[in-house]
């Protein structure tokens, strides 16, 4: 909570006015207490506000609830990651507020449940300290049903009077989340509130309010990745996907299952991973690129399939939500180790693209983009998200759909002469006809997994593998000189590049400014495109003395995680080290910090 | 971040309106039904004698009885001998992988309504790596006609037992001869909710042709097994249903009522040789119509809308 300037006046007499520029605030309790929601409330309300806000959260792994925590980091300037240290942790047992204390700052606001908590007496000194009887007051104020439904809601009026939030932007949202057959439901929602607005916070002195951010003039779309992953398909012109439930991925099949039918297409839930990415390449051999996707064991089921789409040329997007693996592994927790696989996974030689998008404004672009590079390279794409960026929410520049939006109706005009694995093509990929489509010749294509000739039929041709294998490499490196190459954050020179991908971006960025607000000469580098690489990075590392790349997997058998191994392997460059964890959590700026300078630290011969 | 680094690619695009998957057929007046010589591409890579070669000259009848145009039929396959298929078809094809031909098959199906979907594979591909999505295809009833060229044996791999190999059958995997118990695959059929279900021999053409007529017109997910003869591996597996090698083809009986699902069962069980013909066949919604109707639902409901203002109707609501 950094603050700016001293307030004006108290407000109503109990507190007095704090301007601060941003806020982190921890909720603590369990998944059915609504946590989830009362963090939802804070992001809309920052995006309604032009503020830029992240989130992030644990949810349960099993159904029958347990400890959750939501963070939003709400800021008037540019927010990065959802904060290492909150300035408010909102406890509502004794377990949330002893587990999450350590992630409040030294002189932070606890705020508890004083019908549930007990504070201990050593934490006293450390953190300010304020309880409120949340889940009675909230019984009270519904009128003594006996039941705490909505304290949820009463905890976000008192956090509206502590941090002085736009109380009719909130009950606008209020109502229409709550909005429904049943009016009672919007009245109880709104007298919790109002009963945790109105009440007195005697021991708590100070107010703070947020600096208003500065307009950017641009209306602002808040949503977590994975719906700005399924938006941005519906936006490139995707109309039919097939998947299989598998945490955290299942949101964006829920999402696309439920808009689809308003686009003119279809998902469906198939059986099993095999057979929806069967049936996304059957669609997508149907003329129009179709869309399947999973998370851990699903893509590993996932492999085969994916090697004919190489193989046959076929193009398809596959989203890969990555969780802590191997095997059932984490579902819920972050990690980045499904790199190796996306790249690599499947027998034989079998070249697809994988892309990573670096924020939930990124998801949705990405999903465009990897739909324009499946089709104009003819090729699987992958889509590398992962838990994080699945479930954390940002507000975002509204994007302009007019112009965006896609039309990718199969041409079925009838054509002269067919042959789809043309070796002599001018730009070498293929481009195939969807069945539908006459062929003057006479002469139809087969689409295969077998190595083939020219028309699709099986060859054992050693000249022909060779040549069959060279087309499929030799279109993706077409389009790796295509890409744009990536510029760092900070200074092209200095002593440290810090190389990430995917959803740490924001973290790497924040580490990079605070080692720059010491005079440390660091800059970071964002891998978007991860196969084929863009041209250009050794150019980048040039300038750098140490290239360490950050990522949340292990160092494996020989010390090198998965990005790391790729980028040695392709630059065969001994400066680019490691810097690895898979604890399933997101990296903390403070951590990245600590893991750089201890990397740079000469271990003392001993 | 908020710019695309690789635009929007003009590939080829169609002039049919985006309002669905729906595509507009071609003109089909005074178009010639093509010959056998039109249909054929590559000329199959069977063992001579194979029971396969029969079914492929019957799709070809079928497809000039039927008088479908090349670019109409789609023929699609998991891998065997017999799902070889399509490379010998002169028209649009997939050589898919193994077991997984239904689902790719699924795909096309419920993506393009205009095209005649056929799928040919073998017994191990159909009922064992492929077991779960004969299924689950059938029980969604996705518009699609399968054939089954079962002949009691994985051929392509030389003789390993399949499971539909009859109990003592001696395969390299089963040298002392094989002990589990075979699939039926019209109980199989049957059961997962097939809604057309038939049965018929390579060694009969004229109830070949027939059954790929009704198994065609059929409104639904129609599945034929089709005994098709391994003379390598398997060979006089189905002697005992060929009149001329002794054996006897019985039809189903005329009273067998198709829309009897027990009764249908219970003829299925009947044993080796068991009948021939239709056992059973009812009408349920297909997944196509399902999807379709949920579409149109849809889309009346967003009224005139352009697939941007969908999406924009969204958008909205996140702010
Ligand atoms: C995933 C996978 N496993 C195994 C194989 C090897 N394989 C190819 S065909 C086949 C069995 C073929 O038997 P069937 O489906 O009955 O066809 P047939 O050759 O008898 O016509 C097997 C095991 C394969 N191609 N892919
Ligand atoms: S091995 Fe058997 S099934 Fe395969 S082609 Fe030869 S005869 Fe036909
Ligand atoms: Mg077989």
């Amino acid at each position: 909570m950094s603050e700016v300037a001293a307030g004006p006046a108290p407000a109503g007499g109990q507190s007095k006015l704090t301007k601060i520029n941003e806020a982190v605030i921890r909720i603590a309790g369990n998944s059915q207490d609504g946590i989830q929601a009362i963090g939802g409330f804070l992001a809309r309300l920052a995006g309604r506000s032009e503020q830029e806000v992240m989130t992030f959260m644990t949810i349960p792994s099993t159904i029958s609830g347990g400890p959750s925590i939501f963070q939003v980091r709400i800021g008037s300037g540019e927010v990065l990651s959802p904060g290492d240290e909150a300035d408010m942790l909102l406890a509502f047992y004794q377990h949330s507020y002893e587990d999450h204390i350590n992630s409040l700052k030294l002189g932070g606001i606890v705020l508890y449940d004083s019908d549930h908590i007990t504070p201990k007496p050593e934490w006293l000194e450390n953190y300010r300290h304020v309880g409120v009887a949340i889940s009675s007051k909230t019984v009270e104020a519904i009128g003594g049903t006996g039941r705490d439904k909505g304290k949820n809601i009463f905890a976000l009026g008192l956090l509206a009077r502590i941090f002085d939030l736009n109380v009719p932007k909130l009950n606008k949202l209020i109502e229409e989340r709550f909005g429904g057959k049943d009016p009672t439901v919007v009245q109880n929602a709104v007298t919790c509130f109002e009963a945790g607005y109105n009440h007195q916070l005697q021991d708590l002195l100070k107010t703070y309010q947020l600096q208003h951010a500065e307009l950017k003039g641009h209306t602002q779309v808040v949503m977590n990745g994975n719906e700005a992953l399924a938006y941005g398909l519906l936006a490139a012109g995707v109309r039919f996907g097939a998947g299989y439930p598998i945490t955290p991925w299942s949101d964006i099949m829920e999402l696309l299952r439920r808009e689809l039918p308003k686009y003119g297409g279809s998902f469906i839930q198939c059986e099993d991973e095999i057979a929806s990415i069967s049936m996304a390449i059957g669609a997508s051999y149907g003329g129009r690129v179709a869309v399947t996707g999973s998370s851990g064991p699903g893509i590993s089921l996932k492999t085969e399939a994916l090697g004919w789409a190489s193989m046959a040329e076929m193009p398809l997007v596959i989203v890969d939500v990555q969780r802590g693996g191997p095997s059932t592994g984490m579902p819920t927790n972050i990690e980045q180790s499904d790199l190796n696989i996306a790249c690599f996974g499947g027998h034989g030689d079998s070249p697809r693209v994988v892309i990573a998008p670096s924020s939930v404004e990124d998801c949705f672009y990405t999903a465009i983009e990897a739909v324009n590079i499946a089709r104009k390279y003819s090729t699987p794409v992958l889509i590398l998200t992962d838990q994080g960026i699945a479930t954390r929410i940002e507000a975002f520049i509204e994007p302009d759909l007019k112009k965006i939006c896609q039309d990718l109706t199969p041409d079925l005009t009838p054509i002269a002469d067919h042959k789809p694995y043309d070796l002599k093509a001018p730009d070498g990929i293929t481009r195939h006809v969807a069945p539908g489509t006459r062929i003057a010749s006479g002469k139809y294509p087969v689409v295969t997994g077998l190595e083939h000739d020219e028309l699709g039929h099986p060859t054992g041709s050693p000249k022909l593998h060779t040549a069959m294998t060279a087309k499929r490499r030799n279109k993706l490196r077409r389009l790796g000189a295509d890409l744009p190459v990536p510029t760092t954050y900070g200074p092209n020179e200095g002593q440290v590049l810090l190389v990430g991908w995917g959803s740490t971006q924001g973290p790497l960025r924040e580490a990079v400014d605070r080692f720059r607000s010491v005079g440390d000469a660091v800059s970071s580098l964002h891998i978007k495109y991860i196969n084929p690489l863009p041209n250009g990075l050794d150019e980048i590392f040039k300038g750098f003395r140490h290239v360490f790349v950050v990522e949340l997997n292990d160092e494996g058998l020989y010390g090198y995680g998965q990005l790391t191994s790729l980028l040695r392997a392709r630059y065969a460059e001994p400066k680019i080290r490691g810097i690895h964890k898979c604890d399933g959590q997101v990296w903390k700026v403070k951590e990245i910090l600590e893991r750089v300078r201890a990397a740079m630290t000469p271990s003392r011969p001993s | 971040m908020s710019e695309l680094s690789i635009p929007f690619a003009t590939l080829p695009r169609t002039t049919v309106p985006a309002a669905g998957l729906e595509v507009t057929p071609l003109a089909d007046a005074d178009r010639k039904p093509l010959s056998k010589k039109e249909v054929s591409a590559d000329h199959p890579t069977w063992c001579p004698g194979c029971g396969d070669f029969s079914v492929l000259a019957l799709y070809f009848k079928l497809i000039e009885k039927r008088k479908m145009w090349h670019e109409k039929i789609t023929t699609v396959a998991g891998i065997g001998c017999s799902s070889r298929f399509p490379y010998f078809v002169q028209a649009h094809g997939a050589h898919f992988i193994h077991g997984r031909a239904l689902p790719f098959a699924s795909g096309i199906s419920l993506s393009r309504p205009d095209l005649h979907v056929f799928v040919f594979g073998g017994d191990g591909d159909a009922f064992s790596i492929g077991g779960n999505h004969f299924t689950h295809t059938a029980r969604k009833n996705v518009k699609m006609t399968y054939v089954v060229m079962d002949n009691f044996v994985y051929g392509l791999t030389k003789k390993q037992t399949s499971p539909t190999s009859p109990i003592g059958f001696k395969s390299k995997t089963d040298i002392w001869g094989s002990t589990d118990r075979p699939i039926n695959p019209l109980k199989q059929a049957i059961s997962a909710g097939a809604t057309f279900v038939a049965r018929t021999t390579h060694t009969n053409p004229n109830h070949v042709l027939k059954m790929m007529e009704a198994a065609m017109d059929h409104d639904g997910f129609s599945f034929i097994e089709c005994l098709s003869e391994c003379v390598e591996f398997f060979p006089g597996a189905f002697d005992s249903s060929n009149p001329r090698k002794g054996g006897q083809f019985l039809e189903v009986p005329a009273e067998h009522d198709v829309a009897d699902e027990y009764a249908a069962y219970r003829l299925a069980d009947e044993p080796f040789p068991g009948r021939f013909g239709i056992f059973f066949q009812t009408q349920r919604p297909t997944k196509n119509a399902n999807e379709a109707k949920l579409i149109a639902d849809h889309r009346a409901k967003v009224g005139g809308l352009a697939d941007w203002q969908i999406l924009q109707k969204s958008f909205d609501r996140t702010k």
